[in-house]
C-alpha cells in the first residue's frame, strides 16, 4: 500500500481511497469542494514520488511539470510526498554578484546563492529590501548554463525596491530572496512547435530566459521574439539578440518601438508590438504563445491569440501588475 | 449503453468544443460583456472539467456553485435571453465538430435543467 507524507504526517492509503479522502480521514485540513476533478480546489504538489497521470488531467503543462495534481483524482500506487500549493517557499540569502546597466534605467542584477535555488527560466522571485518591502522580478537566467540568477530591474519613479537596487545595492551585498513562482516558462517535450514570444519593457527578462531555455533544450521549431518599447531608449540587449538570431536559423528577433523619437534606427519596427507580432503570425493556431510585461498588452494579446485559434493551454502569460504591496513591477 | 460523453466524442472532443464555444462567446455582442473581467484561462479549464463530468453520467453536482457563480451577473442584468444565446452557441460549437443533432438536443436539455440555478430563481 502506498503511503503519503504530508508535512510530518505519514498516511497510509487504504481501500482505494483518493489522496484527498485519506488525508481528510487522517484529520488533516485540505481545501476541497467538488471531489470530481472539476473545481481544482484540492490542487496539491508532489515533492517526491511519481504522480499518476489521471490525477493531472485538465492541468496545464506548466503545473504538471512541477508535480501538481488534483488530490481527489489521485490514487497512487507508489509513495508520495505532498504539500499544499499555498506553502510559501523559504527566504534564502543571496549575494550580489553583478550590477550593471542594460539601458539607461534598466539594471541587470546578478545574484548567487549558497544552496541550489531551483527555478525555471521565466518564473519570478521576490527580492526583499528588508523584512517588509519586497518586489517580484522575473528570472532571465538558465539553471545549468548560467552560474548566477539574473534579474532586469527597471527604475520606477518612487519605487522603494527598484531605486534601492539601482542606487544602494553593490556587488558583494547580501540580501534575501524568496521563490520561485509563476507559470510562464518553457516545458520541454515539443521541440518542433512554433513559439511566439511577445513582451514590453522588462518583460524581455522572462522571455530571454524562456528563449535560451528552449534553445538549451534543442528546440528547433520557429521562434519569433518581439520586444516592444515606447522609444529606442527602452530597447536593450538588442545587439546580443541580433547576434543570437544570426547564430540560430530558427530564431527571429524583432525590436519594436511606438515612436522612433527622432533617433535614426535601422532594423527597428515602428508600431504597437502586439499588432506587429500578429501581423507576422496571423494564424497562431498551432503556436505556443508567451506574453510578458504591461498588463494591457498581455491581456489583450492573450484574448486575440485565443480568438485567432491558439489553445488556451498554449498561452503562457505574465502580466506585470504595478506594485501595491507584493505584486509584480514592470 | 453509451454515455452522452462518448457520443460527443469523449473528453478530448469536449475540450475542443469548449474552446470553440468560448471563441464564439467572446465575439458575441449579446453576451461578451459578461466576460470582460473573467480570467478565461481558469474559466475554460473549469468548464472543460464541468461539462466532462455532466456529460459523463450521474454525478453529485448540486447547482450551488452555479448559483454562487452567477449571482453577481444576475445583478448586472443576466436573463433568459443570455442563457438562450449560450445554449445556441454551445450547440453550434458541437455541430461544427460533427456531433449528431440528437446528442446536441440532449446537451441543450441538460443545460435547461440548470437554467434556474444560473439565473438564481
Amino acid at each position: 500500500m502506498a503511503s503519503i507524507r504530508f508535512g510530518d504526517r505519514l498516511v497510509t492509503l487504504r481501500d482505494d481511497l483518493s489522496v484527498l479522502e485519506a488525508l481528510l480521514d487522517a484529520g488533516l485540513e485540505i481545501p476541497n469542494d467538488c471531489r470530481a476533478g472539476v473545481c481544482q480546489s484540492c490542487l496539491m504538489q508532489a515533492t517526491a514520488g511519481p504522480v499518476p497521470e489521471d490525477a493531472q488531467a485538465g492541468l496545464r503543462d506548466t503545473l504538471r511539470s512541477q508535480g501538481y495534481f488534483l488530490a481527489c483524482r489521485c490514487h497512487p500506487r507508489h509513495d508520495l510526498e505532498v504539500r499544499l500549493p499555498a506553502a510559501r517557499p523559504m527566504r534564502v540569502t543571496a549575494v550580489v554578484s553583478g550590477h550593471e546597466y542594460l539601458a539607461q534605467d534598466i539594471l541587470r542584477l546578478r545574484l548567487s546563492t549558497g544552496a541550489e535555488f531551483r527555478y525555471r527560466p521565466g518564473q519570478y522571485l521576490t527580492l526583499w529590501r528588508d523584512e517588509r518591502q519586497g518586489r517580484c522580478y522575473s528570472l532571465a537566467s538558465v539553471p545549468g548554463r548560467d552560474p548566477h540568477l539574473e534579474l532586469h530591474i527597471r527604475r520606477i519613479p518612487g519605487g522603494v525596491v527598484s531605486n534601492w537596487a539601482h542606487d544602494q545595492l553593490r556587488t558583494g551585498d547580501r540580501l534575501q530572496i524568496q521563490g520561485p513562482a509563476g507559470e510562464c516558462f518553457y516545458v520541454p517535450g515539443n521541440p518542433g512547435r512554433c513559439l511566439l514570444l511577445v513582451g514590453t519593457g522588462t518583460g524581455l527578462a522572462p522571455l530571454c530566459g524562456i528563449l535560451r531555455d528552449a534553445l538549451h533544450h534543442g528546440h528547433w521549431g520557429e521562434i519569433q521574439l518581439f520586444h516592444g518599447a515606447a522609444g529606442p531608449s527602452g530597447l536593450y540587449l538588442v545587439q546580443e539578440l541580433r547576434d543570437m538570431a544570426r547564430r540560430c536559423a530558427n530564431l527571429h528577433y524583432s525590436p519594436c518601438v511606438l515612436d522612433l523619437q527622432g533617433s535614426p534606427c535601422d532594423d527597428v519596427e515602428v508600431g504597437a508590438v502586439g499588432e506587429l507580432a500578429l501581423s507576422t503570425v496571423p494564424e497562431p493556431r498551432d503556436w505556443k504563445v508567451y506574453l510578458c510585461g504591461a498588463p494591457r498588452l498581455v491581456n489583450n494579446l492573450r484574448k486575440q491569440a485565443f480568438l485567432a485559434g491558439t489553445g488556451m493551454d498554449d498561452i503562457y502569460a505574465d502580466a506585470f501588475v504595478p506594485s501595491q504591496g507584493l505584486k509584480k513591477t514592470a | 449503453m453509451t454515455t452522452l460523453l462518448e457520443r460527443l466524442g469523449g473528453e478530448a472532443a469536449v475540450d475542443q468544443a469548449v474552446e470553440r464555444f468560448y471563441r464564439k462567446v467572446l465575439r458575441d455582442e449579446r453576451i461578451n460583456q459578461f466576460f470582460d473581467d473573467v480570467d478565461m484561462d481558469r474559466q475554460i479549464a473549469k468548464q472543460k472539467g464541468f461539462l466532462t463530468m455532466v456529460f459523463g453520467g450521474p454525478n453529485h453536482y448540486t447547482g450551488r456553485d452555479l448559483r454562487e457563480g452567477h449571482r453577481h451577473l444576475v445583478g448586472r442584468g443576466l436573463d433568459d435571453s443570455h442563457v438562450d444565446a449560450v445554449i445556441e452557441l454551445l450547440g453550434e460549437s458541437l455541430r461544427e465538430l460533427g456531433v449528431e443533432d440528437d446528442a446536441i438536443m440532449e446537451v441543450a436539455a441538460i443545460a435547461e435543467t440548470v437554467r434556474d440555478d444560473v439565473l438564481n430563481r
